[in-house]
């Protein structure tokens, strides 16, 4: 039982670097309503900025800020001077696009600090406590506690601020919400930026676990948009609640179905997936999109 | 001198000309009516002051040159421009279309005195007031996009087609809301309309567009008077 419930903590945890990349996806989809396949590789290349200010000697909490900032400038200049242009064609090509932009980041990260794994100091110490015979390390709660007061400050942004609301207006209508006097050019680098710091913090939370390389996020990508897809595209909760099912399941069926193990593992949370979207092609926390004609 | 001045203005889609220098002004407080057949050049008229397309000649804003700035721009120095089609925020309850209209406002108090005055002028936006906005049916669409232009507090409306694809009744209440908020706010219109009767419900003066051209204009009464118009726009 106690390595069970000790499975379903790591789950959580693992969960919550999904849920990060997946709130930063969702983040960009309700303020662009574009899915950003770079998302990844834009977190990990911020973590490396985090990672040279480290080694030059700067403390973490100064290096991540420098990290996210740099993240922020850097998401909005992607909206500015890259995404833009594709912005309200084809849906198709925006998707390709950014597909290219994650290609071309990693492959600056790989450029400039190689594919070789390296070390990165964890934000929370590296102790275990024990609750009830189960032990659950510091690092787990810590990124648990780092995701859902994120989660509630975008549900905040998104409900009861101004900026949130006139973001949810550029998504739904660009040209119309122009017409109301938003500065929409503005609002969609925010969009981008606020999404890149997210995509950061996913990058500095699991770099002291997996080791920080260019594909580092690459994984964690694939689940972070499963997740987004299935707490549905326009609910930041949805996208935590459903990375955290991914990260439970996933660490579950690893452990006790046999013939799954570590190597079918990846497939168990998706079949989940394709099964609750049938029944709920919105997700589990979407809104169903009602249209009068 | 006018509020609104369109001086010469031509516009075109790619090599398509549509506008062949038209002129016009609008005083401070009145409405003026755009008519003329598909494709005359009404809606692009409006999409040329509004920034939405690339116009030349000149338009002047209260005295302000406001050819090339962008539509969020225009939208902030007091022009709102309610489109053909509505253009309501579908994915935002009528509530939030009701404050995205007042985004550029800080007077909280009278924000939520003027969604007030919305809902006595659109009473069926009351009922709906938590809905999304692609929830609501064609009229209630029309009348949300007209109130969500108020609640900008604008100096001129420009209303494109508000009967469209609406059943009589409905159009004549939206365009009875329309003359109350012109009556009671005293905001000045610019109406685009086929529909001929609707428009001069509300405006005191028109032009008639032919192929990008203003082939009439003058009081309404003296529009209403012509058998040509008559003819043409008003059934007789």
């Amino acid at each position: 039982m106690a390595y069970t419930i000790q499975l379903i903590v790591e789950g959580f945890a693992t969960g919550s670097i999904y849920g990060a990349l997946a709130l930063a996806i969702v983040l960009v989809n309700r303020s662009t309503g574009l899915i950003n396949f770079a998302q990844g590789s834009m977190g990990v290349l911020a973590t490396f900025v985090a990672f040279g200010l480290v080694q030059l000697g700067a403390p973490l909490l100064l290096a991540m800020l420098v990290a996210f900032v740099f993240a922020f400038v850097f998401g909005a200049g992607v909206e500015r001077f890259v995404v833009r242009r594709f912005e309200g064609g084809d849906p198709d090509t925006a998707v390709v696009v950014t597909i290219g932009l994650f290609v071309l980041i990693a492959g600056i990260a790989a450029l400039i600090w190689g594919y070789e794994p390296r070390q990165f100091p964890s934000l929370f110490p590296p102790q275990s406590i024990e609750i009830l015979g189960v032990f659950i390390s510091l690092r787990s709660v810590g990124t648990i506690v780092v995701l859902v007061a994120v989660m509630a400050l975008l549900q905040v942004l998104f409900r009861f601020t101004k900026l949130g609301l006139a973001m949810r207006a550029v998504a739904d209508n660009p040209q119309s919400a122009s017409l109301s006097g938003l500065p929409v050019s503005r609002l969609l680098m925010v969009g981008w930026g606020l999404a890149a710091v997210l995509g950061a913090l996913a990058g500095i939370l699991v770099a002291p676990q997996l080791f920080i390389s260019p594909t580092m996020l690459d994984f964690a990508l694939v689940y972070a948009l499963a997740a987004a897809i299935l707490g549905g595209l326009d609910s930041p909760l949805g996208a935590v609640v459903a990375a955290w099912f991914i990260g439970i399941v996933e660490n579950l069926a690893g452990a006790y179905i046999d013939f799954i193990g570590d190597d079918l593992k990846i497939a168990v949370p998706f079949i989940f997936m394709l099964v609750i979207l049938i029944a709920r092609p919105q997700g589990l926390f979407g809104r169903k999109v009602t249209v009068r004609i | 001198m006018s509020l609104l001045e369109l001086e010469d203005v031509s516009a075109s889609y790619g090599y398509a000309p549509v506008l062949h220098g038209i002129s016009f002004g609008l005083e401070a407080n009145r409405a003026e009516g755009i008519l003329g057949a598909n494709g005359a050049g009404k809606t692009t008229t409006l999409r040329a002051i509004s920034g939405m397309v690339p116009a030349t000649g000149r338009i002047r804003f209260d005295g302000v040159d406001i050819l090339g700035k962008s539509p969020d721009r225009i939208a902030r120095m007091g022009i709102a421009h309610v489109p053909e089609g509505r253009g309501t925020l579908g994915g935002l309850s009528v509530r939030d279309n009701l404050r995205i209209g007042a985004y550029q406002r800080k007077d909280r108090k009278q924000i939520d005195e003027h969604i007030e005055f919305c809902l006595d002028l659109f009473p069926n936006l009351r009922e709906r007031i938590s809905s999304n906005a692609s929830a609501l049916s064609g009229g209630e669409q029309q009348m949300l996009a007209v109130a969500r232009a108020f609640m900008a507090q604008p100096r001129v409306i420009l209303l494109d087609e508000a009967s469209l694809g609406l059943a009589p009744s409905t159009a004549q209440r939206v365009y009875d809301a329309i003359r109350r908020l012109q009556t009671e706010t005293g905001v000045a219109m610019v109406v685009v309309e086929q529909n001929a009767s609707l428009a001069f419900s509300v405006v005191d003066h028109a032009l008639v567009l032919e192929t990008g051209r203003v082939s009439i204009e003058g009081p309404k009464e003296s529009l209403m008077g012509m058998d040509e118009v008559r003819r043409a726009y008003l059934g007789g």
